[in-house]
């Protein structure tokens, strides 16, 4: 009897989530030890894909076989037990949990936490992923839990691996490590299906890729023989608008600085910040790139305003002082500030997007809130226009944030600081989690903002936006900000370098390099 | 009888069901659920224990009523916040609500009537060693097995237990009706051991009380144990200084208990360290898988 | 067979309306099985409890001036749970502005003049505002629960009433009974009519002027950005301390106005008992308006019927009271579960693809 030409086979697979298609009739075939690659921009239909073939979601309709017999995959436990295992993108973990504990709850058997310590030591040192037993996941960082969600597949010598966005979390250097790690796997014969959005490091890696639009399939091919360009044009299906830049202008004069600004943390699980210097001048962009837990959102909230500084002089805002106020007053001085999460920090869930214009310009627009009243005439004026600018798509008139898609709600998030046209605008992850298009139109609109004459920082942990967008980069990691080098001086190893700062050693792989 | 065993076995007395019913709540909100409800169903349970101890003269009988009632009683809130996701906080506070009025309404035909007592073993009630078996059990169960290792997960990311293909919602349930079935045990040995009659609303706050020895203790059964002496301490502290004749209010301290009750919140929960590492994640937080 | 919930896409605004109705339909019926449990007509035991108290004007009058302080309080912890603000302590605040109201003519018995009842008022709800802002100020210095502390300073409040009231406040002329001397002119509430009291013109005002600050002021978007998403609140820059501390000071002064007006109307004079559960039906007359100050009109108004209803019941059917309680239990019930139907729709999920659909 011949082995079966594959591994695994999702065949016209459909999946309906009410009224959205999220997969609409798509084929995959992967071979075994073969590294494959599931293309796709964000909201393709890549991560509903792999939860069924996780047995997380259940197919509306459509066929799946394994080693070439037709079966169902009813839940994560009977997938685990077919020798597939899944790391996610975001991590399920356990961070009150030590990591033993965390890999227990994902092995089935005796429970015996001494015994499991030991095993996990040894798969730790054989594939390159060092890990403490003991710790506390809420002390790791994130490149490190990553380890253990590896791990925990690793440990159930499964036959197939899916990771889906495994390096959105990782500096260059890690990256680089694991790539190592998964190509030890597929030599030992396990399949790797490897989910991304990053076309170079697809062509880097896997050995064939399937590529997903809209929820269907609209390409097959090897990587390696196509080049990053045709593969961007597969995914998104036509040409991406490539954002324009003109030169930044040398001689803007300085309109925001951050003087030795420190800040203690606020919690056992939170970053202090050290000493940030920061001086952006008008009409430049800067971006700050770091790894997600290195005082990003510390940081944010040090800017915007959330958590005041003890020291007024450590943020200045054209000159005027202003690291002792609130929000409020740091927006009325002509700031404006994008937060990581949209649904819930940026925008409120339940509200209209009348109602959200309201949440951060009821204090700069005097007519908005007149004597405590509320105008919402004018909320909805200025709600429109913000939709029609940035091409928002809705359902219906003023529907509630939370039932915009990710891309046009960031578009209008964005859109609603930027109407205001403010003097300094800071960006915490301006396109994570969007769409394509989406984020063309936020990044070209963030460069316009600056080209006009206002100080832009980005913070973001995507280094191909950062190179799009930056005039000047600089690197957080756990708290401390580095100098802030112009662009064409940096390379992704530089800032991965500088991401991992001088504490980390990297391990010699085991012998099999 | 030698005047400080005597309070030493009121304080022993005063404490095992606030130990019962707070190790009940203990295992239900490490599963990641707050039911607020323990007052509701401790006095339900104390109506059921008595009520039918009365009738059948069996207080084992009256014991098992009383667990029954408490279990009855969290499966309603178990149904309304895990199965129609009803906020946590407002189900909690219906559930006492209903417990109340419904215990007052049950038990009016029992008000006054004689009570069946416990039988007790060298002058202490059968509950108390089983209280301390009870935290004995708890303790082991949810730190040397694997279904406390799994209650502790669900509590701290039931999306993450969920992915792993853990059912989150059925050992919620288990949790929430094993707090049940505490907190009516705790009802139940008030109105057969305490004062081994009916009287309404004789939980008198004991329910409150028992949730915020959870908070005081983080959720840790030993520490629960420590609390729950020291409350009794501090509630037979009352009849202790009545005795002495100081001439000072019994309202003052009959409600001492309750003053204590709100500074030893204040204590721990100003205490943020201690707080945020060790609140259950998911405390109170509705879970709706995907599908 | 499974029950599946699916999440709509957006707030059904028809359930919105209909489901306190639904809640009480179904409260209705439980009801009507508890009559029926007892012996007696359902549908003779569902008209005696609340159509019957509609048809006569003094027991109309009796539901307003019951209705006066449930919504009254009711309103208040209606704006603190938008704020996400859990004052269960309304009852213990009612009694605190009940006592700090009655300083006036417990010292002063001789004081008969329009001044005393403004003193009375103002010294009512600044001492439901004081109680209330207690479990505030846990809460915002300390970040202790406050469900816990506010429920905690209701035994607090209600033995320290006992202790006034058996100890220097009892009326040396009282025969020994645990009551203050009976407040007497000016001391009391002017009436309209008899038994509706000023009062219930300060509900009315009350639900006026917060629904007017809940729908059209920016203090009112601040309170509700802060209950459904309070990290979005402090990026707005709004305090959530301010909006803790507000709420408990509005729904504590409510209160304690519910307090004084009922001790200087219905009961004439501070006793051990001077609410039947106020405090806590008013929570209940929160959710049954939906968090809206006009809705708590009308769910006052319903719940002071089922207090109706319970005495025409014991009078009329012979059976107890206490079922007043054990409706208001169950509507609340009713009502959680049919707020479940505005954001889900509910499945019934059979056979092998429920199975599986449920391992899911």
């Amino acid at each position: 009897m011949t082995a079966p030409e594959y591994l695994l086979e999702a065949i016209d697979i459909v999946k309906v989530f009410g009224t959205l298609r999220a997969n609409d009739g798509v084929t995959l075939q992967v071979a075994p030890g073969q590294i494959h690659a599931l293309l796709g921009e964000n909201g393709a239909g890549k991560s509903t894909l792999v939860k069924m073939l996780y047995g997380s979601l259940q197919p509306t309709s459509g066929t799946i076989k394994w080693m070439g017999n037709e079966i169902v995959i009813p839940n994560p436990n009977a997938a685990r037990k077919l020798g597939i295992g899944m790391v996610f993108q975001h991590f399920s973990l356990f961070e009150a949990l030590t990591v033993v504990e965390n890999i227990a709850l994902a092995m089935p058997g005796k429970f015996d936490l001494e015994a499991l310590s030991k095993k996990v030591e040894f798969y730790s040192g054989e594939y390159g992923l060092p890990l403490n037993p003991r710790a506390t996941v809420a002390d790791l960082s994130v490149g490190e839990r990553q380890r253990i969600e590896i791990l925990r597949c690793l440990m159930q010598e499964p036959k197939l691996l899916i990771l889906d966005e495994p390096t959105a979390v990782l500096t260059p250097q890690e990256a680089g490590l694991l790539f190592l790690t998964l190509r030890l796997l597929a030599s030992e014969g396990c399949s790797v299906l490897y989910i991304s959005h990053r076309l170079e490091e697809v062509k880097r890696l896997c050995h064939w890729a399937t590529i997903l639009r809209h929820g269907k399939v609209v390409a097959s091919c090897d990587p390696r023989e196509e080049t990053a360009a045709s593969l961007a044009r597969l995914m998104v299906g036509g040409d991406i608008h490539t954002v324009r830049a003109a030169k930044a202008p040398r001689d803007g004069a300085v309109r925001f600085s951050l003087k030795n600004a420190s800040l203690e943390a606020d919690g056992p699980f939170a970053v202090e910040l050290k000493n940030i210097n920061l001086e952006v001048r008008g009409g430049e962009v800067i971006a700050i790139a770091g790894v997600a837990g290195n005082g990003q959102s510390e940081l944010f909230d040090a800017i915007s305003g959330e958590r005041p500084l003890s020291n007024g002089n450590a943020i200045l805002i054209d000159g005027a002082s202003c690291g002792a106020t609130g929000v409020i007053a740091r927006r009325r001085m002509g700031a404006a500030f994008v937060p990581e999460e949209r649904l819930g920090h940026g925008a409120v869930p339940v509200f209209p997007l009348s109602e959200n214009v309201v949440l951060t310009r009821h204090s700069d627009d005097a007519s908005l809130a007149e004597k405590g009243l509320l105008k919402r005439g004018k909320a909805n004026s200025i709600s429109a226009r913000v939709i029609k600018t940035y091409d928002v798509r809705m359902g219906k008139a003023d529907p509630e944030a939370r039932s915009l898609s990710g891309g046009n709600l960031q578009k209008f998030v964005v859109g609603r600081e930027l109407d205001r046209q403010p003097k300094v605008l800071v960006v915490n992850q301006p396109t994570w989690g969007v769409d394509a298009g989406a984020a063309a139109t936020i990044r070209q609109a963030l460069i316009d903002l600056a080209r006009a004459g206002s100080a832009v920082i980005v913070i973001s942990q995507d280094l191909d936006e950062i190179f799009e967008l930056a005039d000047r980069i600089a690197v957080i990691s756990r708290g401390q900000l580095s100098e802030a080098h112009p662009a064409h001086e940096m390379t992704a190893e530089k800032i991965g370098l500088m991401m991992a700062g001088s504490h980390e050693k990297e391990t010699p792989h085991a012998a099999h390099s | 009888m030698d005047q400080s065993l005597a309070v030493l076995l009121t304080i022993i007395t005063a404490a095992t069901p606030l130990l019962i019913a707070a190790m009940g709540e203990l295992v239900v909100e490490r599963s990641g659920v707050l039911n607020l409800g323990v007052e509701g169903m401790m006095v339900m349970g104390a109506v059921a224990g008595f009520a039918v101890a009365f009738v059948t003269g069996s207080t084992l009988l009256g014991v098992f009523a009383a667990i029954f009632a408490g279990v009855a009683m969290s499966a309603l809130f178990g149904f309304l916040t895990l199965t129609l996701v009803a906020n946590q906080v407002a189900a909690g506070l219906a559930l006492t609500l209903l417990g109340l009025g419904l215990s007052g309404l049950i038990g009016e035909s029992f008000v006054g009537q004689p009570g069946v007592k416990m039988p007790t073993l060298f002058g202490i009630d059968a509950l108390v060693p089983f209280s301390f078996l009870l935290t004995a059990g708890v303790a082991y169960v949810l730190f040397k097995t694997k279904i406390g290792l799994v209650i502790r997960a669900v509590g701290n990311s039931h999306n993450s237990a969920h992915a792993l293909g853990y059912r989150v919602i059925a050992l919620r349930y288990l949790s929430v009706m094993f707090g049940g079935a505490c907190a009516g045990l705790a009802g139940g040995y008030l109105s057969l051991a305490y004062t081994p009659q009916w009287i309404e609303n004789m939980t008198a706050g004991r329910g409150w009380i028992a949730l915020a020895l959870v908070v005081f203790a983080s959720w840790r059964p030993l520490r629960t144990l420590v609390g729950a002496y020291l409350f009794g301490a501090v509630s037979i502290l009352g009849f202790v200084v009545q005795s002495m004749g100081l001439g000072i209010p019994s309202q003052f301290l009959s409600a001492l208990p309750y003053l204590v009750t709100v500074i030893a919140l204040v204590i721990i929960s100003g205490n943020k360290r201690l707080t945020q590492a060790n609140t259950p994640a998911c405390l109170a937080q509705s879970f709706v898988p995907d599908r | 067979m499974r029950l599946i919930l699916e999440k709509r896409p957006d707030r059904s605004p028809f359930f919105a309306i209909a489901s306190p109705f639904l809640a009480l339909l179904l409260t209705l019926i439980a009801g009507g099985l508890i009559f029926a449990l007892r012996g007696i007509n359902p549908l003779e035991g569902l008209y005696v409890y609340f159509v019957e108290p509609l048809t006569q004007l003094w027991s109309v009058e009796q539901l307003i001036v019951k209705a006066t302080p449930l919504i009254l309080i009711g309103v208040g912890l209606a704006v603190c749970y938008m704020a996400n603000v859990w004052n269960i302590g309304a009852e213990g605040q009612l009694t605190m502005g009940a006592i700090a109201g009655s300083i006036a003519p417990v010292m002063f018995p001789e004081w008969q003049d329009p001044s005393i009842l403004v003193v009375m008022l103002i010294m009512g709800t600044i001492g439901g505002a004081l109680y209330g802002a207690i479990p505030g100020l846990l809460k915002t210095r300390f970040n202790a629960n406050e469900i816990l502390t506010s429920l905690m300073l209701v035994y607090v409040a209600g033995l320290f009433l006992d202790w006034l009231v058996r100890g220097p406040w009892r009326d040396p002329q009282g025969y020994n009974f645990p009551v203050t001397k009976t407040f007497a002119g000016w001391q009391l509430l002017p009436t309209f009519g008899g038994t509706i009291h000023l009062g219930a013109l300060f509900a009315l005002l009350a639900c006026a002027a917060l629904a007017f600050v809940m729908a059209r002021t920016l203090i009112g978007f601040e309170i509700k950005v802060t209950g459904n998403a309070p990290r979005a609140g402090r990026f707005a820059g709004f305090s959530r301390n301010r909006m803790v501390m507000l709420c408990f000071l509005l729904s504590g002064g409510l209160a304690g106005l519910a307090g004084i007006c009922e001790v200087a109307s219905v009961v004439g004079k501070l006793q051990p008992q001077i609410s039947p559960g106020y405090g806590f039906a008013a929570i209940i007359v929160a959710f049954l308006g939906r968090l809206n100050p006009l809705g708590v009109l009308f769910a006052g108004l319903l719940l002071a019927l089922s207090y109706i209803g319970g005495e025409a019941a014991q009078v009329t059917l012979g059976i107890s009271d206490k079922i007043a309680k054990v409706f208001q239990g169950i509507l609340l019930f009713f009502i959680l579960s049919c707020d479940t139907l505005i954001l889900y729709r509910i499945k019934f999920e059979t056979g092998r693809v429920g199975a599986l659909k449920a391992a899911e």
